[in-house]
């Protein structure tokens, strides 16, 4: 056609695509997670309507903030709408260190006994809805959020015990790095997080990233059978990357993503 | 030009700087003021005056010739702002009002002489109005133009028409205003402006430029221009009255949203939109509830009837509100709402974007928010500000939905990781920071949001803030915490950093001791040190526990604190 335009905007290039094209992500049914987290989901991200649940790990305080702070950063970043709930310390900082943008965050830290309305009333408008579980909700309260969140296109994150999700995340261990005996800092952490769940996420998997990574680390030392492999380029994109398995050396010589290895599921 | 310069009515309040003062900032004027601009003396208060002190003159010298003189900086905002309630006295009695300078306005004489009867009776109550109105001194000076009625204004005095050559032969040419030009001719000789307008057009502008020869003509008395009239600004608040009180709550939001659509057209004719809007209801009894509500983007008729829904919520059923501070109960229903557009701006720069994918998004998690808020209240929901500040919680402020969002204090988040150590303690017993914070030196106002990245503005460094990774887990109060060492005695830190032992066990709480794995520390926090009330002394530490767990503490005043955790 004669009248077509050259859009020289950057911006405008994002929003707009040929008619031809296909959609991406499948019609924006799934919003995207880091790749480091893709092998952990079924349909390697967050396919609008699941629940995908994070357990608090054992003990309490191991990494499952982090986690979730992970989860959310790249549907963020991508322009998606998230909300927090019933998470008063939640720390925002480290949100928008993981990448969150915290303009386009919701928080309702002090729900109280109205959180079934709350919860419902975010996953009419917000694409990823994290809840922190009281302790007293009822399986019929659950399966109507989830049921909610399927008919509503939101992704509903509950925080703490949550049964009947379709994809359970649990961070098993976490390692910190950086802190001597009254010197260093912390710097990272090595954190195995699990995944279990029903149907196509049936199978168990395990995998280890760096979270919170340290933007520094470029190369990441492995054991002696494999090759040395090098992250740079994404040194400042994310936080958050695989980390190189230890005992394994068998399973982690398949490549993946550039140099990455992970580790198969164990 | 043609035709006879047109007759003038000027106001003049002697002294205005000193007066703005004395309105402004309290310095009573009786006394000996004077206002000093880059040094020199701008203006100065009749009791100054007669102890010597005069225009141009140095501080040190000012104060030289009056050892009691109050010094005030030369604020032009402050004066014009001080001058306005002036000028709407004047606009009360006459229309067409312009604003010379701050202390002196001008207004064609004709109409108000004669309406009043007579240029006398005009410029006596035009001063007793002003005196009335907003208990400020002044003089009336009316003559053919703005320069001579000026001149005129200072000796009081009315000079009857054609008369303004007459009056202003006899004047020295420094009351021109022009001091090299002044210089120059009373050097040629040239003392009075009538000596001055005596000389020849063609001549001045060829010997003294543009300048010299419009000062010529004003000499001469025919001072053509045209009064610039100023345009009082558009009232834009609404007001509805109700003779039936309102008791309930439902019934005031649905008159304020019959208001806000009536604000909303004012506002487009307009073509201005308000991102702070007051909000204020009077009750049968006379009790008043004023609030103002700050807002990012554009009020919309139902963001208004919401806002006043949760403003009277409160008051009129005693509400279940979160914040303590609600006002007491009204003893009677609402007679009157108003709404008062503050914030107001061109709309242009309002627009939503022309792919409205991302504002789509926008609206409707917009509607899902403020119905949460609906159901909580409005602080119920809140977004997060990143801004500077020393520990983890401080660098957040929290901001209601909808509101605008501006840091608690100044500074750049510390998100780009910066290579090589991090310049983290700060030296004990070292200031920590110049600066003031909290009291964040942005200004308000959403249009100067997305410019702020552009601005020169310095941003506070904070010295002694933790390097990335920020803790996932801030405490809004700290947990009480204790530290033993190997032996079992609890670790202290000296006011010099001195760690007593290595930490070996911490317990939170009442909880079971965890062995410490790994800690670094300790790195000293000296906030606010200058003033006494608000001044922290810490001293925090990073300590990783058996259990995985990494912890932020703090030492202050012999007790240990958990601030955050490395979830």
């Amino acid at each position: 056609m004669a009248g077509r335009m050259v859009v020289g905007s950057a911006a405008l290039a994002g929003l707009v695509r040929p008619a031809s094209a296909p959609d991406p992500a499948g019609g924006h049914r799934v919003l995207p997670v880091a790749p480091e987290l893709t092998g952990l989901l079924p349909n390697r991200g967050l396919r609008r309507g699941s629940t995908i649940a994070v357990a608090t790990g054992q003990p309490r305080r191991s990494g499952g903030t982090s986690l979730v702070l992970a989860l959310l950063a790249e549907a963020s970043r991508a322009g998606s709408w998230c909300a927090v709930v019933g998470v008063p310390t939640f720390g925002a900082g480290a949100a928008a260190e993981a990448g969150i943008a915290l303009d386009r965050l919701a928080l309702v830290p002090q729900p109280g006994p109205d959180w079934p309305t709350v919860v419902a009333a975010l996953i009419d408008g917000v694409d990823v809805v994290v809840a922190a579980v009281p302790a007293t909700v009822s399986a019929s309260v659950a399966n109507r959020l989830a049921a909610r969140a399927r008919q509503r296109g939101s992704v509903l994150v509950p925080y703490g015990r949550w049964d009947g999700a379709d994809v359970t995340l649990q961070v098993i261990k976490g390692v910190w790095e950086g802190l001597g005996q009254g010197r260093g800092r912390l710097r990272r952490r090595e954190v195995t997080v699990s995944a279990r769940g029903r149907g196509a996420a049936a199978r168990p998997k395990e995998i280890k990233v760096w979270l919170p990574g340290d933007g520094l680390t470029r190369v990441i030392p492995r054991p002696a059978a494999v090759p040395v492999a090098s992250v740079t380029g994404r040194a400042a994109a994310g936080r958050l990357r695989p980390v190189p398995p230890a005992g394994r050396p068998a399973l982690a010589a398949v490549p993946r993503r550039g140099g990455l290895a992970l580790p198969g599921p164990v | 030009m043609t035709g006879a310069p047109v007759r003038t009515l000027l106001l003049w309040c002697p002294d205005w700087p000193v007066l703005a003062a004395e309105i402004v900032e309290g310095v009573p004027a009786t006394g000996p003021v004077a206002v000093l601009h880059a040094n020199r003396v701008v203006a100065c208060s009749e009791r100054a005056r007669a102890e010597g002190v005069r225009r141009g003159l140095r501080k040190r010298e000012a104060q030289g010739r009056c050892p009691r003189l109050t010094v005030v900086d030369h604020d032009p905002g402050r004066d014009a702002r001080a001058f306005e309630p002036v000028v709407a006295a004047v606009e009360e009695l006459a229309a067409g009002v312009e604003v010379v300078r701050p202390g002196a306005c001008a207004l064609a004489a004709r109409g108000p002489s004669r309406y009043f009867g007579g240029e006398e009776a005009a410029a006596e109550r035009i001063i007793e109005h002003v005196a009335q109105n907003c208990a400020v001194e002044s003089q009336v000076g009316i003559a053919d133009g703005v320069f001579a009625a000026g001149l005129a204004a200072r000796a009081g005095r009315v000079v009857p028409p054609g008369g303004t050559p007459a009056f202003l032969t006899a004047l020295p040419v420094e009351a021109l205003g022009r001091p090299a030009l002044t210089d120059l001719l009373r050097r040629l000789g040239v003392r009075t402006l009538g000596d001055f307008a005596a000389l020849p057009a063609g001549d001045v502008l060829a010997r003294f430029g543009f300048d010299g020869a419009l000062a010529h003509r004003l000499a001469a008395g025919r001072d053509h221009r045209a009064l610039a009239v100023r345009r009082p600004p558009a009232d834009l608040a609404v007001t509805a009255e109700h003779d039936e009180p309102i008791d309930r709550v439902d019934a005031a939001a649905f008159a304020a949203r019959a208001l806000a659509e009536r604000l909303h057209e004012r506002l487009a004719a307009h073509g201005l939109a308000c991102t702070r809007l007051g909000i204020e209801a009077v009750t049968a009894h006379g009790q008043e509830l004023h609030r103002v509500w700050r807002h990012d983007g554009l009020l919309t008729a139902a963001a208004i009837a919401d806002r006043v829904r949760w403003q009277l919520d409160g008051w009129l059923s005693g509400g279940t509100g979160r914040s303590g501070a609600r006002p007491a109960r009204p003893t009677s229903g609402i007679i009157r709402l108003r709404l008062v557009p503050d914030g107001v701006l061109a709309r242009a720069g309002l627009q939503p974007g022309l792919w409205g994918e991302t504002g789509e998004e926008r609206e409707r998690a917009h509607r899902a928010l403020s119905r949460v808020q609906g159901i909580l209240g409005p602080e119920a929901v809140v977004t997060a500000v990143l801004g500077g500040g020393r520990s983890p919680a401080d660098q957040v402020r929290l901001v209601p939905w909808g509101d605008e969002r501006l840091p608690a204090r100044p500074g750049e988040p510390s998100l780009p990781a910066r290579p090589g150590e991090p310049s983290l303690p700060a030296r004990p017993g070292e200031p920590s920071l110049p600066a003031r914070p909290g009291e964040p030196s942005l200004p308000a106002g959403p249009a100067g949001g997305p410019a702020r990245s552009g601005r020169a503005a310095p941003t506070p460094p904070w010295p002694g803030r933790l390097p990335p990774p920020a803790p996932a887990v801030v405490l809004p109060s700290p947990l009480a915490a204790a530290v033993h060492d190997a032996a079992g005695e609890p670790v202290v830190v000296s006011a010099r950093l001195q760690v007593s032992a290595p930490p070996v066990r911490l317990a939170v709480g009442t909880a079971r001791p965890v062995e410490i794995v790994g800690w670094a520390g300790p790195w000293p926090v000296d906030e606010r040190w200058w003033a006494p009330a608000e001044a922290r002394r810490r001293a925090r530490f990073q300590v990783c526990l058996a259990d995985g767990t990494a912890l932020l503490l703090a030492a202050e005043a012999g007790r240990w604190l958990v601030e955050a955790i490395y979830d």
